[in-house]
This record gives structure tokens, C-alpha cells and sequence, in this order.
């Protein structure tokens, strides 16, 4: 759409050219702080929004279990922060809040959100606590208008907190019909990208940091966090910084969907998860600004120490594991970080404790019996066996013991090659980067200047 | 008994609308996806009475009104949990026994720490 500039400057309710350094480098951290809020400023926004405070709990039946199959000495403290019991259900209610703070300070009538996560539901509620209209924009169906389940759910839960929902079948053109929503209503564009969302994730770090100390008198020595756009890692990873936990391991963990295709109709329902899974975890952290907005608030890459793929068939298991062994019944997607934390704490000392930093609802439809009974119906076989089998879209092998559950690093350094590829080719053509390009590559992929010349020197090469 | 074929003015409806056919749609898409109309689904309150099927205008949540085809009247919400995974259902009692058991072998493991 030939006017998306303009319809977008209005809808944001900031000036991303500001932030503007060249074709390459902006001003990330001039971005995040423009809003004007401190960290104090968005507890306060959070506490009158009725979001956040969520337990911390510590899981010392699933800690154990680790313990029974580690080698001895091992078997790290697991604990987590229960963020369903968030009003909507998840830590997104985080991200929610301060979109719709800033949307009623700048007087919009409403907000519109493109989303079948629950990030939906989390709009939809806080904007219902604010007095604003609400568009939720979701794709929600395949061609033969049959839906996950989950995004059905997604769909009823936005519809319960009265927004109005848009539901899509397949296809990237979402954000430009989102564009003509935007446009009609004059409405403000709660992205999941913007400074705002993304800042308001910063308090879940914070909460994290003094909650442990208060417990275990230190910082937690890993925070898994399940990724999906790379919000979540960001937002948390900046909290647990900005709170003084700066050795504390950051480590992004997502379902491998490899082999699907995250645009094709007749994969669409047979993902068996809506999010938290590689199909958004590598694109949007090896180029974030694909997002809808000019700059992405959430670049996970800055952030994370270690990527973890997990198996959906693995995820199905804990999930049902939590429930048993420790009455925590959430998820399935926001278990994707304790499935890789049980992996993780297999190899770290009994001293050692790890944060799985989120949980969500869990309910009819947005249930792994749910998504499991659709995957069957859809032609997915489900089994029991060796989860290194899992074949997304094809498989789902459900592990026969716990010690099966293996995380698998996925290749950090490949991904920041992919990055700097990316950036460059958004560049104009035969566009020379800056010194300062280099330093807000090194910068944006947790990096260093020379690994990101020799980057670009092979790519020139190849 | 209501006539469940068409709707009446102000009852709560689904519409369906295409928004674009496939030759229409963004390039680069899977040949599954590209050759498929791009369609929504809106609900609110229908503008006039309409048949299943038939064009029908409604005023959504947010008050806008759309117009399509009425595609369901008072449309419900029928996911569920489905039977349980047979392939879970002895994850519970498999896994409180190995708790119970390196419990055993462990006096004083798993006690509350902290």
C-alpha cells in the first residue's frame, strides 16, 4: 500500500526517523527510552493495570526428577515464574499494558493488534480495563476455514474481553488489511514490536532478580526464555540487566518447526504449535526489522548467550509432566522454556538454579490434548519413542523417559552471519557500511567489530 | 422454532467475505496459499434481515460496519480438550514413581531449601 507511511506514522504514535543513523545503524537505546518511562514509571503503570507481581515458584518435584537421571552433583534448582496468572493469562499482559497506557495518553479512540497469540487476548483485556475499542487481527484458518484449536481459543478469549476480532486464512497480507484497519479507524497500532510493548517486558526481568535474591540470596545463574519474535528474550534480558544481574546466562528456547513453511496453507495446521517455535525464533532473530514496524523493539540476538531447540513431542511431555508432578497445569507453547531448562539442568550443579520465566493459560482448545487430538486428525502421527525422531509436521514422538529430553544448541554464530547478510542486503545496493555500522552490528548481534568485518569480507567473497 | 436459515435485524451473526482472490495476492507465497482466495471472517450485529448465504451488513464490536456474505447465526465456540493422549496418560504415575523412588534412595532429597 502506496500510503503505509503515513498511515503507520499516525497509527504508532512516534517518529521512528529520528532513530535514523544511515541505511544500517540506528539509535536503539534512544528508542527505547523516547517514551519518557523509567522502570519505576511502568511498575506503576503495571500495578494500576492489574498486571505483573506473578508468583516465582520453585518446582522441587520436577528439580528432583532431573536429580534421579543425573550424574551425581548434578541436576540444577528449577523454579518459575507463573505469568498466567496474569489477567489474560500470560506475560503478555506485560507487553499489553504500556501499549495501552500510551494509546489513552495520546487520546486514540482504540487500538488494533495483529496476532493469533496471546498477546490478542492481552489487548483485548487491557483495553477493556481502559475504555478503548479493540481490532484483534488473526489468522486463524486454513482454506477449508479449519483452525488450531488454540487460535480458535485465541479467537473466544479476545471476543469474551469484547474486542472485535478479524479472522484471516493464510497469508502474509494480514498486515496490509491490518494497514486498511488502521487507516478506517484512525486507531493506534498496539505492535508487538514497539519500544512500548517491549519495555513493559523489562519488569518480569526485575521481578525475577529480586524475587531469587530474596530466596536463594543470589542471581539465577540461567533464565530460559521460550522465543518466538524475540520479545520476550529482550524485554526479560533487559529487566534481569537493568536490576544488576549481569552474569546471569540468557538462553532463548524455541520448538523446532523445521520443514514447514510458515506462509503454506497446508502446513498451517499442522504445526501443532501457534508460537514459540523456530518458525518465528530464526527469521525474526536473524532480521528483526521484518516486524510492523520500522524498527523492532525486540532484537534478540543483543541479547541471547545460548539458542535451544526442543522437539514438539518433548514439549507435550512436560507439559503434562507439570501438571502431574508439580499441579502447574499451562501451556503448551510457554512450556517450551521448561522442557529446555530440564535439559539445561541435567548438566549444571545442584547449587545451580535455573528460571523458566513464563507460564500461560491453559483451557479448552489451548490444551496439548487439544493440539494432539488435531494433529492426529489432521494426519500427524503421534507415538511414543525416541523424540531425536520427531518430524515436524509428519511425527510427534512423545518420549518414553524423561532422561530422553536432549535441548539442541542451535548455531549462534551462524545466525549472526545471517544477520549481518541480511542487514546488508536491506542496504542499498553497493552501500559501503560506516564504522559505525560495524559497532551496531557487532552491537545488535552480540558480537565484536572484527567478527563482523570478516562477516561482511566472506560475504563479499562468496 | 427460530429459523435458524436466516437472521433477523440486531441478532449477533458471522459474515464472510473474500478479500483477495488469488490473482490478486502477494507474490511469493506457497502454490497452496497463492492459489486460494485470501478470506475473513467478521462478526457484530446484522444491519437487516439476510439469509445464510446472502449478503448481510453488520455494525462490529468497534462500530464499524461491514458488509459479506452471513456465514452463521450466533455463532459458538466448540473446541474442547478431546480424549486424553493415550501416549500421556501414564506419564503421571511413571514419573511419581522414579520420584519416589530416588526419594527412597535419597533420605533427605527434595526436602524444602531456601
Amino acid at each position: 500500500m502506496a500510503r503505509k507511511g503515513e498511515i503507520m506514522m499516525r497509527a504508532l504514535g512516534m517518529d521512528y526517523a529520528q532513530f535514523e543513523q544511515g541505511p544500517i545503524a540506528f539509535d536503539y537505546e534512544g528508542m527505547m527510552s523516547s517514551h519518557g518511562y523509567s522502570l519505576d514509571d511502568i511498575v506503576g503503570i503495571q500495578t494500576r493495570g492489574g498486571v505483573g507481581n506473578t508468583p516465582l515458584l520453585e518446582l522441587r518435584n520436577l528439580t528432583d526428577l532431573v536429580r534421579s537421571y543425573s550424574e551425581p552433583g548434578k541436576g540444577a534448582r528449577i523454579f518459575v515464574k507463573d505469568e498466567a496468572a496474569n489477567m489474560a493469562g500470560s506475560f503478555k499482559d506485560r507487553r499489553a499494558s504500556v501499549s495501552i497506557h500510551v494509546a489513552c495518553e495520546q487520546g486514540y479512540a482504540g487500538v488494533i493488534a495483529a496476532t493469533s497469540g496471546n498477546y490478542g487476548a492481552a489487548v483485548a483485556s487491557q483495553s477493556a480495563r481502559n475504555n478503548l475499542a479493540c481490532i484483534i487481527v488473526q489468522e486463524a484458518f486454513d482454506s477449508r476455514h479449519i483452525g488450531q484449536p488454540e487460535i480458535i481459543e485465541k479467537s473466544r478469549i479476545c471476543e469474551a474481553f469484547g474486542a472485535e476480532v478479524v479472522q484471516l486464512t493464510v497469508g502474509p497480507e494480514l498486515f496490509s488489511h491490518m494497514l486498511e484497519l488502521l487507516d478506517e479507524t484512525g486507531y493506534f497500532a498496539a505492535s508487538l514490536y514497539s519500544s512500548f510493548g517491549v519495555s513493559g517486558i523489562e519488569t518480569l526481568g526485575l521481578e525475577i532478580v529480586n524475587e531469587m535474591r530474596a530466596v536463594t540470596g543470589k542471581d539465577p545463574d540461567a533464565v530460559v526464555i521460550t522465543h518466538a519474535g524475540g520479545g520476550n528474550t529482550t524485554g526479560t534480558a533487559r529487566g534481569l540487566k537493568l536490576a544488576g544481574a549481569t552474569a546471569t546466562q540468557i538462553v532463548s528456547a524455541s520448538v523446532d518447526l523445521s520443514g514447514l513453511h510458515m506462509a503454506s496453507d497446508t502446513d498451517f495446521n499442522r504445526k501443532s504449535f501457534t508460537t514459540g517455535h523456530t518458525g518465528f525464533g530464526v527469521p525474526f532473530a536473524t532480521w528483526p526489522d521484518r516486524a510492523d514496524v520500522p524498527r523492532n523493539a525486540a532484537r534478540s540476538l543483543r541479547y541471547m548467550d545460548r539458542y535451544l531447540t526442543v522437539t514438539q513431542g518433548e514439549v507435550f511431555y512436560i507439559t503434562e509432566a507439570l501438571a502431574k508432578l508439580e499441579g502447574l497445569e499451562r501451556g503448551p507453547s510457554g512450556n517450551t522454556a521448561m522442557t529446555a531448562a530440564m535439559s539445561m539442568a541435567r548438566t549444571m550443579p545442584t547449587d545451580a538454579t535455573i528460571v523458566v520465566q513464563e507460564t500461560e493459560y491453559t483451557g479448552a482448545g489451548k490444551h496439548h490434548w487439544a493440539q494432539l487430538n488435531f494433529a492426529r486428525e489432521n494426519g500427524v502421527e503421534v507415538r511414543l519413542g525416541d523424540p531425536k525422531e520427531n518430524k515436524p509436521g509428519q511425527a510427534i514422538v512423545i518420549p518414553e523417559h524423561p532422561e530422553q529430553i536432549e535441548a539442541v544448541d542451535f548455531d549462534l554464530a551462524r545466525m549472526r552471519k545471517s544477520y549481518v547478510r541480511n542487514a546488508l542486503s536491506h542496504a542499498p545496493e553497493g552501500y559501503a557500511p560506516t564504522p559505525d555500522d560495524i559497532v551496531f552490528l557487532a552491537t545488535d548481534t552480540n558480537s565484536d567489530p572484527a567478527t563482523v568485518e570478516a562477516t561482511i569480507a566472506a560475504l563479499r567473497e562468496g | 422454532m427460530a429459523d435458524t436459515a436466516r437472521c433477523s435485524v440486531g441478532e449477533w451473526v458471522e459474515v464472510e467475505r473474500v478479500l483477495l482472490e488469488p490473482a490478486d495476492r502477494s507474490g511469493a507465497l506457497p502454490e497452496d496459499t497463492a492459489s486460494q482466495p485470501l478470506m475473513t471472517w467478521v462478526k457484530g450485529f446484522a444491519l437487516a434481515p439476510a439469509e445464510m448465504g446472502g449478503e448481510c451488513s453488520v455494525t462490529t464490536m468497534t462500530g464499524r460496519t461491514v458488509t459479506g456474505t452471513l456465514s452463521a447465526i450466533n455463532p459458538g465456540y466448540f473446541h474442547t480438550f478431546g480424549q486424553p493422549i493415550p501416549e500421556l496418560v501414564h506419564v503421571g504415575a511413571d514419573l511419581r514413581a522414579k520420584l519416589a523412588q530416588y526419594r527412597a534412595s535419597n533420605t533427605g532429597a527434595g526436602e524444602p531449601r531456601g
